[in-house]
């Protein structure tokens, strides 16, 4: 049983200017799957590294259980961390580098063996047990390293990208073997990457960082659909959901070529947070942007004319690169419509799921 | 594409391996030869190539005036004694500038990389003071002390450690294992290859060292073999015959060990660029 809080953590590395991880506030339950996710130095790592010791924390306070781990030593944490790198001991075989944790530990050598053995099955390692690392495949070590987790049976789970050094295909393989993992193991999960699918299909919570500071912290569900600020709306989602510069006036947006109605509530909100004759950000994603009749028919208002300038057919869909009135936004469509380059298509917006951010703050308006 | 050289650049490439091989190796047959000559044969003018009749008997006459016995043991311990202790305290040294933060680790590495500049006679009085205070001189220690720890094995061990991944002591850390255990469980045995170089490197230089056994050990029975053989050449006379003699039968174990770890020996020097 371990939940995890983290309370004001700061970290500022020596020789450094400015911090790496500006307050950051979570509180993590116990069997919990939650996933930091961000571009590359927003604190995502570092995070992960306090939780792990391998860090100083700077500032705030760090609870595994309910005790502050601020100054105990990794050993002494009760947790298990996966590296990008797998970092498993080139000279030791897959038994010995899933064994030496246990041996430490001075566990006895019966249990070791039974752990391991156990572990291996688990992971798909029997037939392995007696190679080297250098005689696995990529696949096959990143396996070893979460074996060498798993044997441990501790408390939290770190993984730092551990699925980035993995060809395509593979990694959507062991993304599911992860997932897996976590449902056997029922082990509070920490997991760093910088891929928002891997954050979308894995988490029960997501953690979005930029720049060392908390964007939001919500189900997978919650930050797609209701993303807190423009950072965040951009960064979850791909394709990117389209955002454009407009101007608000009197329940209709224009500018760059855009114009088109607002929603009713959005109306309400904008006009309530006095955004009338201002600048916004307007947000779209592109599955919000429909090309078929219905949806034309549907909101005649919301509906402009486009030219389709690149068709991408990814098979069930297809992705459009398309020039609203000199805005290039990108819609995705059913590829069944068969729309070419070139072409001149009418597209609605569906208003309802348009997001509005401040101009300045990039916040989002409610 | 890599071209091939022309037939006039073969035969230069070659002509010059072979005068290089040559140089090499004619002193050696020459002392070989020389072994087995008569001391007038030895020191004849025109000199005479091969003896007349190889002459066994110098070979008896240094093994019967000589404790070969002794210098075989002595420089046994002695390369034993250095290769063991500057394997380990160089790759101690080593892994803490390659893989620990400590204060003052740049000055301690630029003190280590300072030593190795200057040249190792300026520190032989130190030494010999250092060995009489600790009552070891005339010792076979003696003969180990000022070898147990090499700037150069620092310098190179730490290279080894460099391009070891950090995140396999992290790891490690997670893992449980304390700072002795990750260097002597994980890094350590990986840096094989850089050991082997070292220890190679350590015991040719061990071998032929000459100038701190003759200082260090007075009595022929604590004597290395190079210093033992010394003796042989007299303040006025020379018995070039027998000296020859002598100095093959002290080669005898490094041949046998080259023979045994040729590989290493080999990988060795390319590792360490020495001569």
């Amino acid at each position: 049983m371990a939940e995890i809080k983290l309370e004001h953590i700061h970290k500022r590395y020596d020789n450094a200017e400015n911090y790496a991880v500006t307050d950051f506030n979570l509180d993590i339950e116990d069997n919990e799957f939650i996933v930091f996710v961000g571009p590359s130095g927003c604190g995502k790592s570092t995070t992960l590294r306090m939780i792990a010791g391998l860090e100083e924390v700077t500032e705030g306070e760090l609870y595994i259980g309910q005790d502050v781990v601020n100054d105990v030593a990794p050993k002494d944490r009760d947790i298990a961390m996966v590296f990008q790198n797998y970092a498993l001991y080139p000279h030791m075989t897959v038994f010995d580098n899933m064994a030496f944790g246990l041996k430490l530990r001075k566990m006895p050598k019966d249990e070791i063996k039974e752990r391991v053995d156990h572990a291996a099955e688990m992971l798909g390692l029997s037939d392995l047990l007696d190679r080297k690392p250098a005689a696995l495949s990529g696949g096959q070590r990143q396996r070893v390293a979460l074996g060498r987790a798993v044997v441990r049976s501790p408390k939290v789970f770190l993984m730092d990208e551990p699925l980035s050094n993995l060809d395509a295909k593979l990694r959507v393989h062991m993304r599911t073997e992860i997932a897996k993992l976590h449902e056997e193991l029922k082990t509070t999960m920490i997991y760093v990457t910088h891929d928002q699918t891997e954050a979308m299909t894995l988490a029960d919570r997501i953690v979005i960082m930029d720049a060392g500071v908390i964007q939001q912290v919500g189900t997978p569900f919650d930050v797609y659909n209701s993303p807190n600020n423009a950072f965040v709306a951009s960064f979850i989602g791909s394709p990117a959901m389209n955002l454009n510069e407009v101007t608000y006036s009197n329940g209709r947006i224009t500018g760059q070529g855009i114009d088109l109605a607002v929603s009713e509530p959005t109306k309400k909100a904008l006009d309530k947070n006095g955004y009338e004759g201002k600048k916004v950000i307007f947000g779209i994603r592109p599955e919000d942007i429909h090309s078929e009749q219905i949806a034309l028919e549907a909101s005649p208002e919301s509906v402009m004319e486009t030219n389709i300038t690149v068709a991408e057919l990814t098979g069930a869909e297809s992705i459009l690169y398309i020039d609203v009135g000199g805005t290039e936004m990108v819609a995705v469509v059913d590829a069944r419509d068969y729309h070419q380059a070139g072409e001149t298509m009418e597209v609605a917006f569906n208003m309802n799921k348009a997001h509005f951010f401040d101009v300045e703050t990039e916040e989002v308006i409610r | 594409m890599i071209k091939e050289p022309s037939n006039k650049a073969k035969f230069f490439i070659q002509l010059t391996l072979i005068i290089g091989a040559l140089a090499m190796i004619i002193p050696f047959l020459w002392m070989l030869l020389t072994s087995g000559k008569t001391q007038a044969e030895s020191t004849a003018i025109p000199p005479q190539i091969f003896p007349e009749k190889f002459q066994w008997k110098n070979y008896s006459n240094v093994w019967d005036a000589l404790p070969f016995v002794s210098f075989y043991w002595n420089t046994g311990v002695m390369i034993a004694g250095r290769v063991l202790f500057s394997t380990l305290f160089s790759a101690m040294a080593a892994f803490a500038v390659a893989k620990l933060e400590f204060p003052g680790k740049n000055i301690f590495f630029m003190l280590v990389l300072t030593q190795m500049m200057i040249p190792a006679q300026i520190f032989i009085t130190p030494q010999y003071l250092l060995v009489q205070k600790l009552g070891l001189l005339d010792t076979t220690i003696a003969l180990i002390i000022p070898g147990i720890v090499s700037a150069f094995g620092t310098f190179l061990l730490r290279q080894f450690f460099l391009q070891l991944p950090d995140d396999m002591m992290e790891a490690a850390k997670i893992d449980g294992a304390n700072i002795g255990q990750i260097f002597f469980k994980v890094y350590l045995p990986l840096a094989r290859s850089g050991l082997v170089s070292l220890s190679v490197f350590t015991a040719l230089f061990a071998y032929k060292d000459l100038m701190w056994p003759l200082i260090a050990n007075i009595s022929q029975d604590k004597m290395s073999l190079s210093a033992g053989i010394t003796t042989l050449q007299g303040q006025f006379t020379t018995n070039y015959p027998e000296l020859m003699a002598g100095s093959v039968i002290s080669i005898i174990p490094m041949v046998i060990l080259y023979i045994i770890f040729q590989k290493q020996f080999i990988e060795g020097i390319a590792n360490t660029g020495g001569k």
